[in-house]
């Protein structure tokens, strides 16, 4: 009899024992998926902060960019910038023919002569002098930089020809080429060109939608809510909304995308791929959420609080609106903001309705066309130039980011406002 | 005098009846205790007086319940006002997760019964006092009112019931969350109370219904036994159920 126990008791030891080693290793798979996951995004995207430039002696020769004698602020602006960029691109190989020069051309981005203008308009009294500028290498030239680009690859699938390779090291040894960090990328919108394209257009977008979809979502989301928690009779009628209301948070949101492009951009003519269509279109997508996160933290109020105020002689309306809306607020907030952070990730629906659109202009309202921030990683993942393969990580990592940001942000409110009641 | 009067009153959870023709008269202030085993419908009945049963959906009442001549369960009958004027504190001490104060001043802010802040000041600390808990809170005013002892808690839900000066306090098993010391203290303050008030407590405990009330009713499977003086009712009950159930032989 003892030994049976003893063997029962061993037993239930054994797989406690298992069962916990189950777990740990769930984790442990769990945590290492997670850590690749971040080590890729992290290793093949940190590179985009950094930014290569070509350190390049430019003469402002006034004869060449056709400036008369002591010109204005104006003639300045007016002037002839792209033969000194040129000229001063050729010279750094005296020797070079035509070709040689158009391939010297081709190693800084192709705004060059934008850059050299800055320049003088910050400082007029360079005319007739030279100075060393800082121009932004050509993408390909910056990826080499990064030791991203294969240099033993033959020279015909090469985008850098060996000749502007040649140069560039000649540059390289002489210290003339210096990496900083790429402040371009948070300011500049998209471009075709990797090495001058940012996220500004994207990252406003994504925050113009939001705040349209928080502006429309949660009054009609927490007003749904509390009316069908607090108010509405139950019968078959509110059964079937609620059941009507769980099944839209399972909808794939590309029938939401469709949705927007059927009814907001087809019948109701509103501007396409603009952050105001992209807002009401997650709107929809984020509305269910909300009101199941609004209505479950509703129902979380004890029942007694609800009988207190009324006892008291609150009406329904303002035991409502005095204590059980407040009560749930920090439940309903941070559903909220979990449902925003679902929408700031979402694809899809914004492609349908457009904002997968080429924009290099930064949107200043939600009635500017813009992409958003996961769009936009989705139109650099398709670029074939390679200095875009680390901006789609970078801009990964933005948005994840942004992501975590809101979530913290979700914790804290609910951890600081829930309170305790007896 | 008759301070509540309840005629012929059915009460129906959906399609089961829970009361049977009830008729009872409640004498102004005097504490009227109910007693009887669980489910037979003391706490339903208590429940009617305030129209607390409105917020139970599948919930009915018939019959009439009159309170200054005038039926309760009239169309033309405002619940709000009803309840500023019929106070309930509950079985499980429920105060709002607000502080002290706002507990108490709830009620006179919502019935408009303070003009200024002195006034508000003025009737939360007679509530308190009142309900016997100002010597121990009125230093923590601005603290939260659940992070009292449980006791504690019940007397601040009693000077929040106070607060809008009730005619009628109805009080759901009270000390049923509480220990022997706190119950002692609650009852000495139904006695203080009921000079303002009447006192209407349902309770489990006949050594309680004995001690605090004047009036006992005695209610078993959702019909009135038997009603009469308490004395009468614990000494020489005429139903033979009521004397089992004093005597502890069923319930």
């Amino acid at each position: 009899m003892n030994k049976k126990k003893e063997q029962l008791l061993n037993k239930r030891y054994k797989a406690e024992k298992r069962f916990r080693l189950y777990g740990q290793s769930a984790i442990f798979m769990a945590l290492l998926f997670l850590i690749i996951f971040i080590f890729k995004i992290f290793s093949t995207g940190y590179s985009a902060f950094q930014k290569t430039w070509l350190i390049v002696p430019v003469t402002f020769d006034a004869e060449l960019m056709m400036l008369e004698q002591n010109p204005s602020k104006e003639d300045l602006k007016d002037a002839d910038y792209y033969d000194i960029a040129l000229k001063s691109m050729a010279d750094l190989d005296p020797n070079a023919n035509e070709n040689q020069e158009n391939e010297l051309k081709r190693m800084v981005s192709y705004f060059f002569e934008r850059e050299i203008k800055r320049e003088l308009l910050n400082d007029p009294s360079l005319i007739g002098k030279t100075k060393d500028v800082y121009l932004t290498a050509s993408d390909d030239l910056d990826q080499v930089f990064k030791g991203n680009y294969p240099r033993d690859l033959p020279e015909d699938q090469r985008r850098v020809t060996d000749y502007q390779l040649k140069i560039f090291d000649q540059l390289v040894e002489l210290g003339k080429v210096e990496s900083k960090f790429n402040l371009s990328f948070f300011t500049y919108p998209d471009s075709r060109e990797a090495e001058l394209a940012g996220i500004a257009s994207s990252f406003m977008g994504s925050i113009f939608s939001i705040l349209v979809c928080l502006m429309i979502a949660f009054p009609v989301a927490v007003l749904a809510a509390i009316y069908l928690e607090e108010f509405a009779p139950k019968n078959r009628f509110t059964d079937f909304i609620e059941v009507n209301i769980n099944n839209l948070a399972a909808v794939p949101s590309i029938v939401f995308g469709l949705l927007g492009l059927g009814i907001l951009l087809a019948v109701f003519q509103l501007p396409r791929s603009t952050p105001l269509v992209g807002g009401i279109t997650l709107s929809l997508m984020t509305l269910p959420t909300i009101i199941i996160a609004c209505r479950a933290s509703l129902k979380a109020v004890p029942p007694s609080i609800r009988e207190a105020a009324l006892a008291m002689g609150a009406s329904k309306m303002q035991t409502t609106m005095h204590h059980t809306v407040p009560l749930s607020m920090p439940g309903t907030l941070s559903g909220t903001i979990i449902g925003l952070a679902q929408a700031l990730g979402e694809t899809a629906p914004l492609i349908l309705i457009g904002m997968v659109a080429f924009v290099n202009t930064i949107p200043g309202s939600p009635l500017d066309p813009a992409a958003s921030l996961p769009v936009q990683i989705y139109i650099w993942a398709e670029s074939a130039e390679r200095g875009f393969v680390e901006k789609v990580s970078a801009c990964i990592m933005v948005l994840l980011g942004f992501l975590i940001i809101m979530n913290l942000f979700a914790q804290i409110i609910r951890h600081k406002f829930e309170k305790k009641w007896s | 005098m008759i301070k509540i009067s309840s005629k012929n009153v059915d009460v129906f959870y959906g399609k089961k009846q829970a009361l049977f023709n009830i008729n009872l008269d409640i004498e102004e202030n005097q504490v009227t205790a109910l007693i009887g085993p669980s489910g037979c419908g003391k706490s339903t009945f208590l429940r009617c007086l305030n129209r607390m049963n409105d917020v139970i959906d599948i919930c009915r009442v018939k019959g009439q319940i009159i309170i200054n001549d005038f039926d309760i369960n009239d169309k033309s009958c405002d619940v709000v006002r009803l309840r500023e004027k019929i106070g309930m504190v509950f079985q499980k001490p429920n105060p709002f997760p607000k502080t002290i104060y706002e507990n108490i001043s709830y009620g006179p802010t919502i019935h408009g019964m303070a003009q200024s802040k002195n006034e508000m000041d003025e009737i939360v600390e007679t509530s308190l006092k009142k309900a016997a808990l100002w010597e121990e809170v009125q230093d923590r005013l601005h603290e939260p009112g659940t992070g009292l002892s449980g006791g504690q808690q019940q007397r601040l839900c009693i000077a929040r019931a106070i607060s809008v000066k009730p005619e009628v306090i109805l009080m759901d098993e009270p000390c049923s969350a509480l220990d022997p010391i706190a119950t002692a203290q609650i009852e000495e303050l139904i006695d203080e109370l009921k000079k303002d008030h009447t006192i209407i407590i349902v309770t489990h405990s006949m050594a309680q219904a004995a001690r605090v009330s004047q009036n006992t009713g005695f209610f078993h499977l959702g019909e009135l036994i038997e009603h009469g003086s308490t004395d009468k009712i614990f000494k020489n009950p005429e139903n033979k159920k009521t004397q089992d159930y004093i005597t502890g032989r069923f319930g």
